[in-house]
This record gives C-alpha cells, sequence and structure tokens, in this order.
C-alpha cells in the first residue's frame, strides 16, 4: 500500500506536479494498480512465457545517422545545430 | 604522518571505449570535431519506441579490461536505468549497470610513495552510456539556457570503482596513470582523446565524513582537486567544525570544489532492471579473451633484454607509444637510446606539447647513433634534436640528422682543430691566463668555457679540459 506522501515524492521525481485536489485520486489509482500486481503474483510460475534469452548482441558496425535536419526536427528550438533546452542547475 | 589525519580516497572513472559505434545503436562513435547533432539516430535521441541494441565490441572490450585487472565475471549480469531528468539524457533515463555489473572484485598494483608495490582493490566495472553533452549559455534574459549536442548520447563507457584503497593525491595520480596505461596497451581506449576519461574521487579524513568530489576531467586535475579537499576537510576538522556529507562540484579553472547538491535534493535514481535488453552471460566467454603483453611486464621485459634501469624502463613502458618507439630504435645503443628517450626527447616534446609519434623513429635513431659513434657532442645533440623537432612541430618534413650537423658545422671539433682556438682564447685573456698559472685552477673552467663558446659546444669537454691544461702547463715551462 501507498500513502498520499509515497504519492507526492513520486510525483517529484517523476517532474509532474499533482495538487492537493488530486493526491487522495492518484494514490487510489496506484493502490488499485499494485492489487493487480497482487493477483498476477497468484499465477503459478510456468514453463510457458518469455525464453530466458541472453547475450542479444549486435556487430561493431557502423550505420547511417539522421542528418541534423532530421535530428533535431522534433526539438522546441535549435541554435546551430545545438538542440536549445532550459537551464537546469 | 598524524594517524589521526590519514587521507582516504576511493575513485569511479568512467573512461570511453574506443568502438567503432555507440553502445546501443550503430551511430558511428568518431564523433570528434563533427557538427552538432550528425551522430545521432532514433536511439540514442531516445525517441519514443527506438529500442537499444547492445555492442558485442564494447562487452568484450569490458571483458579485456576485467581480465587485466583480475576481476571476476559473474554467470548473469544485466543492465538497468538510472532515472533523472537533465537535458543531456534524451531519455530521462541512463542504461546503465546497477546491482549486476559485469565484472567485480579485482586489483591492480601500482607504486605507493615509498616506493613499494601496492595492491589497490578494484570493487567493480561496469558499462554504461556516456549523456550527450551541454554548453551552457547565458541568454538576454540572464536566465540562460542550454545548447545540447547528442552526438556523445550512447558513447560507450566503462565506469571502473575502486575500493577506499588510495592515501594520498599523488597515490591516486599514480593509480590514473597505470590505470591509462594499462587500458591503452588493451587497445580499448584512446586516452589522448579530449573527455576521454573522467573521475568522481570520494575523500575521507579517517573518522570523518566522506565527500564525493564530482566533474574532475584530467589527470592533473585528480591531484589539484583532491589536494584542495584534504586541506579544505583538515582546516574544518582543525577548527573543529563538522564535516558534511555531500557531493562536491570540481571547477578546473580555479582549482577549488564547490558544494553541489543540498541533502534534501539527494538523487532517487529509482534503478530498476532495462526491459528492452536482455542479460548477459558471458563469464565463458572470458577464456577467449587473449591479454597483450602488460605495462608491468614489458617494464620487465625492458630490464631484461635491454639492461636498463628500472626508472628507465617504467619511464619508457609508462606510454605504450613511447615504448613501441623505444623498442624501434633500441637496437642502436639500448642503454643510449634510454637515456635520449626517456630523460631528453620526452621532455622537449612536452615542451613543445606534442606527441611522439609527430617525429619519425629513424630519425632519433640515426641521432642516437651520431652520440654513439662520437661524431657529435651531447650537447650538440640537443641542438639537433630541437632542430628536428622544431621542423616537426611546423609541420615541414623532418630534417635527417646527420644533414642538420653538416649544415650547422655541428660536427664534433676533432684535434688539431683546436689548436688554433685555444691560442686565440690563450692570448685574448691573459688575466685568466696568469690566474691559473698563479695556482687558480678554476680560470681553467672559465678559459675551456670561452673555447666552447667559440665552437659552438662542439668541443668535447673532457677532451678539451686535458688540451687546455696541457696548453697552459707547457706555457709554464
Amino acid at each position: 500500500m501507498v500513502n498520499e506522501s509515497d504519492v507526492e515524492g513520486i510525483a517529484k521525481l517523476a517532474d509532474i506536479s499533482i495538487s492537493k485536489e488530486e493526491l487522495g485520486a492518484f494514490t487510489s489509482r496506484f493502490n488499485d494498480i499494485l492489487e493487480y500486481f497482487d493477483i498476477l503474483d497468484q499465477v503459478p510460475p510456468g514453463e510457458e512465457g518469455v525464453p530466458d534469452l541472453g547475450n542479444v548482441l549486435r556487430e561493431d558496425v557502423v550505420t547511417p545517422s539522421l542528418s541534423q535536419e532530421e535530428a533535431t526536427a522534433n526539438a522546441g528550438g535549435t541554435e546551430d545545430g545545438f538542440i536549445r533546452a532550459p537551464r537546469v542547475m | 604522518m598524524d594517524t589521526d589525519q590519514q587521507v582516504i580516497i576511493g575513485l569511479e572513472i568512467h573512461c570511453q571505449l574506443n568502438t567503432k559505434t555507440k553502445l546501443f545503436c550503430g551511430c558511428s562513435a568518431e564523433f570528434q570535431g563533427a557538427p552538432p547533432n550528425t551522430h545521432c539516430c532514433p536511439i540514442c535521441l531516445g525517441l519514443p519506441g527506438a529500442m537499444p541494441r547492445l555492442n558485442k565490441q564494447a562487452v568484450i572490450y569490458a571483458l579485456k579490461v576485467a581480465k587485466a585487472l583480475n576481476l571476476e565475471v559473474p554467470e548473469y549480469s544485466e543492465f538497468s536505468r538510472k532515472n533523472y531528468f537533465y537535458p543531456d539524457l534524451p531519455k530521462a533515463y541512463q542504461i546503465s549497470q546497477y546491482d549486476k555489473p559485469i565484472a567485480e572484485k579485482g586489483y591492480l598494483e601500482i607504486e605507493n610513495d615509498e616506493g613499494h608495490t601496492k595492491v589497490v582493490r578494484i570493487t567493480r566495472i561496469h558499462l554504461e552510456e556516456d549523456p550527450g553533452r551541454l554548453v551552457h549559455k547565458t541568454g538576454r534574459d540572464r536566465a540562460g539556457y542550454s545548447l545540447v549536442d547528442y552526438n556523445r548520447s550512447s558513447i560507450p563507457l566503462i565506469e571502473i570503482v575502486t575500493e577506499p584503497d588510495l592515501r594520498s593525491p599523488k597515490e591516486a595520480r599514480r593509480f590514473l596513470n597505470k590505470l591509462r596505461s594499462t587500458l591503452e596497451y588493451l587497445e580499448v581506449f584512446d586516452g589522448e582523446r579530449e573527455g576521454a576519461i573522467r573521475v568522481d574521487a570520494n575523500i575521507s579524513i579517517k573518522g570523518h565524513n566522506r565527500v564525493e568530489c564530482k566533474n574532475i576531467s584530467s589527470y592533473k586535475g585528480v591531484e589539484k582537486a583532491l589536494n584542495f579537499e584534504i586541506t579544505r576537510q583538515r582546516n574544518l576538522i582543525r577548527r573543529g567544525q563538522y564535516i558534511t556529507r555531500e557531493t562536491r562540484h570540481f571547477m578546473e579553472g580555479r582549482g577549488i570544489t564547490t558544494s553541489s547538491r543540498s541533502k534534501e535534493e539527494e538523487n532517487d535514481y529509482r534503478y530498476f532492471p532495462e526491459p528492452d535488453l536482455r542479460p548477459l552471460r558471458v563469464r565463458s566467454w572470458l577464456d577467449g579473451v587473449e591479454l597483450p603483453e602488460l605495462p608491468d611486464a614489458r617494464r620487465d621485459r625492458f630490464m631484461r633484454d635491454y639492461g636498463i634501469s628500472v626508472n628507465h624502463a617504467r619511464t619508457l613502458t609508462g606510454d605504450l607509444k613511447v615504448a613501441d618507439f623505444y623498442e624501434q630504435i633500441a637496437g642502436v645503443d639500448p642503454n643510449l637510446a634510454a637515456t635520449w628517450v626517456a630523460d631528453i626527447l620526452l621532455g622537449e616534446l612536452n615542451y613543445r606539447s606534442m606527441k611522439i609519434d609527430e617525429i619519425p623513429a629513424i630519425n632519433i635513431g640515426d641521432l642516437i647513433a651520431l652520440i654513439r659513434d662520437d661524431a657529435i657532442t651531447d650537447k650538440s645533440g640537443v641542438e639537433v634534436l630541437r632542430t628536428m623537432l622544431d621542423h616537426c612541430l611546423n609541420k615541414e618534413d623532418c630534417p635527417m640528422p646527420a644533414d642538420i650537423v653538416a649544415e650547422a658545422g655541428l660536427g664534433k671539433v676533432k684535434g688539431g682543430e683546436f689548436d688554433a682556438v685555444i691560442a686565440s682564447v690563450v692570448e685574448a685573456n691573459p688575466q685568466a691566463v696568469s690566474d691559473y698559472l698563479a695556482g687558480k685552477k678554476g680560470a681553467l673552467n672559465f678559459l675551456v668555457g670561452q673555447v666552447m663558446k667559440e665552437t659552438r659546444g662542439r668541443a668535447d669537454p673532457k677532451v678539451l679540459n686535458a688540451q687546455m691544461s696541457t696548453y697552459l702547463d707547457a706555457l709554464e715551462e
């Protein structure tokens, strides 16, 4: 079970602002989701599911990159080929 | 030293691996000097739906390092997400390794301050992606903004974490030098690349809180940052103050550290296993990883095969390129070559900010042959060396030593060539001559110095000394 201060902390880490009014609703939704996991925990472990693959690797071979225009196309702002971002710190 | 003031240092070292492509995509890792955001694709830009694909070469390089530093490779390792918000990470998380790193528990041997072998334990090494590069700007509104270049985003890094086994800033520097040369010998790392190595240092005075010092990006910076921190912490202790457990930022330009994060802002990275990558099971690969001759082994071989001193051998093998250079010319005369490369050439290169591969080995080999054959004096040899280096520095063809000697008339003055100069110096300095004849033997040095000046250092001082005193003694009779 999570409480309202857990949800406040998670919201802060996720950089999302939640109003006092919303806090209760989010807390109960969080707990609903956690309850689903309690249900999933009851499923017995079986042979089925994702095979236990390991070492999925690619060779060190260069593939083409995007152009600067393509790479920055979704940016809110650009300057001399850089992406402009709000200053953090 | 007062044992209560014992300094305790542990390092976290991030090194860029020199793979051809990035850690999780095929973008070229050769991004140095490229225009911003030209080595990017949907994966390293963190576009929605893009899936990372792990570079096999980076894994092999990490295993090479693990083997060279005597680490154990667990049966199972995996990647984790380290979540935080900062514009250098387009995904809002960095793919790193957390509780299941690729290798654990190793060591590297260095020399301590007393010259004895010291074992520095390595806690772990793990693979992770480099973030992008930020350029901070100040806007008209003074609030400022950042410019982001994602060319560096997802360049493979290994982070090497040591136990708190280092006891002085000098020792930390020596550890880094040894680590750097080891990585270069393994050919997994290019230490000359800007930003190829970045260090965080944990430092404390025994019995007090530990401070993490971040953002050290040069070898010299490590020593500077640690010295600053030790002084700061000791001063606080002396004044009876408390050392706050905190993260501090090293400001390279000013040589100081500043507090960068208050406690309530302490990051919670919410690590969890990276769902887009399968785990690694690579312990068995370690058997197939072959190691080259490493610095210590090469040092010992140089002493054995070339009969050179431990100090020369250590200097020459500390840098892979210097060691290779030496071996190309050691055949001329192993001891003379060791002296000229370790004691003279490296200093002259450093003075000009040149690297050893900017001068052809054959030129230095020929120079050493001239000295060996007594064709020029050591002093002239230095002059020839400087002339060659200056040409190389100006990107001109490097002249051969014999040509410089011929052109500048630097050939050693032999036998009869002295006589006329000696005679004229004696004639021009009657006071010194009479001083010498009156028993002031120091006057001989002055007269010899005059001849050296006249012959621009081409005379062999030992021979000249003998000849001058014979000449003067003959005057007396």
